[in-house]
């Protein structure tokens, strides 16, 4: 762990990764602290200052209804980064168990799951989010739902892979000699070796989810006004273009930086991880 | 220069850098090969034996973090004062290489007539494809393949492991190389197959006139192929001798330990040997009649 | 012999069906006394690898049956069958959890099989390691850790600690360095010795059946060919495939040589 943070600071692109996380992540949190109107979040308006440019004030600029643009992006990487945190913690665990299952016992159980797994990689993720949002309210939970909805079968994908080719290692042939049941040897023998490659596609995957709820909002199906998002943000600035340019160009901006420190990180891990093995 | 070996190692040094700082893995290694002659390179994993043929094949000269020093002379030519394409160019016709596992060192997707023709483009980039196939055919029927159309039609995965390997042959040798370097050749087949293989290769780097370094851990394999022999540990040459005298009397106490530890068909069990042995880095022993050439 | 320890009788197996049906073992019936080393000798597709799968019961037979002790293993191994038969593979490199750490490793057998009381089972650890000759600190370190010869010790360890009374070694030098493997090999032998274990040891290695085995099996494509003595067997083999496998072995002495030569005229060994 150690070993890993410190080769991610010796390159200066994974450094430079590393510092866009951490901006993006420290905001997130901290935004109660740092943000100069926090009570801009929600559905505040202030005519005497709609559609001001960037100032001293407002360093990014105001939006239509007068709110400080910062205060909104800072508050909008929360909501994004929450949707990535919850759709990853179930979009995980299930695609990791559909792969491991798969992959490991083989035969009928293998077909059934893993032709489930290529109907749902068929439909086009945004169609398939986008039609699940149609029938259900969109709110942020439902938002959440026709995300992960999409997730899983790319890790179920992932780790059935990864799970094959385990499967011929000796270690495996060990533990079943042993006599170890078949939860033990996947989840207790298989499961750790596949773990780099899953916590690299998880890291690359928060950037993709900001990304897809971004895509989401900015056609008006993702998270629903007052609450910032930085997809709506782009969206309803868009009309406004060229004259009022921040309100587009920043939350741009922050997604552009978000997803990209997110890859970044990304790729490093995947070198740094895949070589441990 | 008629008379510079076919191969020449002069203190060859190879050191790597990484996160914990420079490691020296080859101490200074001097050997030769004269025309025609067959030596032997052997030693345990991890010895440097065969780091050291990369070096000779060029491959670790452009490795970033490889540092080498010393020389390496090929026909008398020094790679180091080559241009990179110039060392690359003598792979293939100058030298080639023999590999331990022949079925994946061929290419699967081609068939084998059509890797035997860019073997054969390298030296004669002319060569038509009825020459090129005509060619392969007699050469492998030099490796007593007698049905040259078949092979020459197949992918590698469809012939048997011996079948791969005397195509190896036939292509390493094709060109007529100075030098060929075999890796270990064989370890990956079973001993019948091994066995042909080993005579077979005796046979024809006779008939095409190429010398040998040959690298193996397996010193009964080494014994019934080389006509002279070092033994490599940790980086460093620590004996030098020909081949029956090296066999009959070991004189370096490394060479004596990996000796007895080879179990006998003869029976005797199995001896009580230490792993490692202050005595195993002692100074390099030279039987009589065989020492590095001067100078020039 | 009496009752044999192991005792495979008519076993068959055939893998896939129809015209891709392909027999990997047929009509093999074979004894192993209790404490002898038997090697299973042959060539790639031999059946040697498919014997063992079959002992271990990674797979049942297509017919016949496997006998231990004088019962007759199931298709669907129960835990004390597992526990009785081990294993000791080829790779060193795959056959460790690289994920896990040596000690740990040895905690599953000890776990699994519930052996000795659960507080005692880390100085059990301890004390298998130092019983294969490593030092009992190296239960903490990871495999990557451990060199080839390290991590074989160590897979014997794992195999001792089910305290099984059978092992089956499958290729378990033929990966090593030739100072390690004797090192190994007579770990192996002391082991035998000292807890009384019977070995089915496969190789393709003659040189090492020789000094090792108690008596040989030698398999050709699916079936056994011959079986004898180990001494009986290099003095006077009496399939000609056996003896070419012999004349096949790269040696190092001229004794040796002599040997290989009189075998593969097909004379007896002096």
């Amino acid at each position: 762990m150690k070993r890993t943070l410190v080769i991610l600071l010796r390159n200066p692109l994974s450094a430079f990764g590393v510092l866009l996380v951490a901006t993006v992540v420290l905001s997130a949190l901290l935004a109660d602290v740092i943000v100069p109107f926090p009570e801009h979040r929600g559905a505040v308006v202030d005519f005497a200052n709609f559609n001001q440019p960037p100032s001293a004030q407002h360093p990014m600029g105001t939006d239509l209804v007068g709110r400080d643009l910062f205060s909104r992006i800072v508050y909008a990487y929360r909501i994004s980064l929450l949707l990535g945190v919850v759709v990853l913690a179930i979009a995980v665990p299930i695609g990791v168990t559909v792969g491991l299952v798969a992959g490991y016992l083989g035969g009928r159980v293998e077909y059934v799951l893993m032709r489930l797994t290529d109907v749902f990689l068929s439909i086009p993720p945004l169609v398939l989010a986008m039609s699940i949002m149609g029938v259900l309210e969109p709110t942020l939970i439902n938002g959440m739902l026709a995300v992960t909805a999409m997730w899983w079968p790319w890790y179920a994908r992932l780790v059935y892979n990864l799970t094959r080719a385990e499967r011929e290692e000796g270690y495996v042939l060990a533990a079943e000699v042993l006599g170890a049941g078949r939860v033990w040897v996947m989840f207790r023998e298989i499961l750790p070796n596949c773990v780099p490659s899953i916590v690299t596609k998880m890291t690359l995957d928060l950037g993709f989810v900001i990304l897809i709820a971004s895509s989401l909002s900015f056609l008006g199906l993702g998270v629903q006004p007052p609450t910032p998002d930085l997809g709506s943000m782009v969206a309803d600035g868009a009309t406004y273009l060229p004259d009022s340019w921040w309100l587009t160009v920043f939350p741009g901006l922050a997604i552009l930086l978000a997803v990209f420190g997110f890859n970044l990180v990304g790729d490093a891990l995947r070198e740094i991880l895949g070589a441990d093995q | 220069m008629t008379d510079a070996p076919t191969l020449l190692l002069r203190d060859l040094r190879l050191a790597f850098r990484g996160y914990t700082g420079v490691t020296e893995v080859l101490h200074g290694i001097s050997l030769h090969i004269r025309a025609g002659e067959r030596v032997a390179l052997v030693g345990e994993s991890g010895s440097g034996k065969s780091v050291t043929a990369r070096i000779v094949l060029g491959l670790l000269q452009d490795q970033r973090g490889a540092r080498i020093t010393g020389q390496v002379r090929v026909e008398g030519r020094d790679l180091a004062a080559m241009s990179r394409r110039a060392r690359v160019a003598l792979r293939g016709r100058r030298m080639s290489m023999i590999f331990q596992d022949p079925t994946s060192a061929l290419n699967p997707v081609y068939r084998i007539g059509t890797q035997f023709t860019e073997v054969l483009r390298r030296a004669d980039p002319a060569i038509t494809e009825r020459a090129a196939r005509a060619r392969a055919a007699a050469l492998l029927d030099e490796v007593a393949i007698h049905d040259p159309a078949r092979v020459l039609d197949a992918y590698a995965f469809q012939l048997s492991g011996g079948m791969n390997q005397r195509v190896m042959i036939a292509m390493a040798l094709a060109n007529n190389p100075a030098l060929l370097i075999a890796d270990e050749p064989g370890t990956a087949l079973d001993v019948t197959v091994q066995a042909q293989t080993l005579g077979l290769m005796r046979r024809m780097v006779a008939d095409h006139g190429a010398a040998v370094l040959f690298i193996s851990h397996n010193l009964g394999v080494v014994r019934e192929f080389a006509d002279r022999v070092y033994v490599i540990y940790k980086g460093r040459i620590v004996e030098h001798g020909p081949t029956a005298a090296l066999f009959d009397t070991p004189r370096h106490a490394y060479t004596r330990a990996l000796m007895a530890a080879v179990p006998r068909i003869t029976g005797g069990g199995i001896p009580d040997l230490p792993e490692r042995d202050d005595a195993f880095a002692a100074p390099m022993e030279l039987h009589p009649g065989v020492a590095e050439p001067e100078a020039t | 012999m009496a009752t044999p320890f192991l005792s495979i009788e008519g076993v068959r197996r055939v893998f896939g069906s129809g015209a891709g049906e392909v027999v990997a073992l047929d009509g093999v019936s074979l004894q192993v006394a209790r404490g002898e080393c038997l090697a299973v000798v042959g060539e790639s597709g031999s059946g040697k690898t498919t014997l063992a799968n079959l002992i271990l019961g990674i797979y049942p037979p297509s017919a016949g049956r496997i006998m231990l002790d004088g019962a007759e293993l199931p298709a669907r191994r129960r835990i004390e069958h597992r526990r009785a038969i081990q294993l000791v593979q080829q790779n060193p490199l795959s056959a460790l959890n690289p994920r896990r750490s040596v000690g740990a490793s040895l905690r599953l057998a000890l776990d699994v099989h519930a052996i000795g009381p659960r507080a005692g089972r880390d100085a059990h650890v301890r004390r298998l390691l130092e019983e294969v000759g490593l030092p009992g600190e190296f239960a903490r370190r990871a495999p990557a850790a451990l060199s080839g010869g390290q991590r074989q010790r160590v897979a014997i360890a794992r195999a001792l600690a089910c305290e099984a009374p059978l092992l089956v070694l499958d290729e378990p030098t033929s990966a090593l360095d030739v100072l390690v493997q004797a090192r190994v090999l007579r770990l192996l032998d002391d082991l035998r010795r000292q807890r009384g274990l019977t070995y089915v040891f496969i190789t393709h290695d003659l040189s090492v059946v020789r000094n090792v085995a108690d008596r040989v099996a030698v398999f050709e494509r699916g079936r056994l060919l011959e079986t004898g003595p180990v001494a009986q067997l290099f003095a006077a083999p009496a399939h000609a495939y056996t003896r070419s496998l012999i004349a096949a072995v790269p040696v190092v002495t001229p004794e040796e040589d002599a040997l290989r030569a009189r075998i593969a005229q097909g004379g007896p060994a002096s």
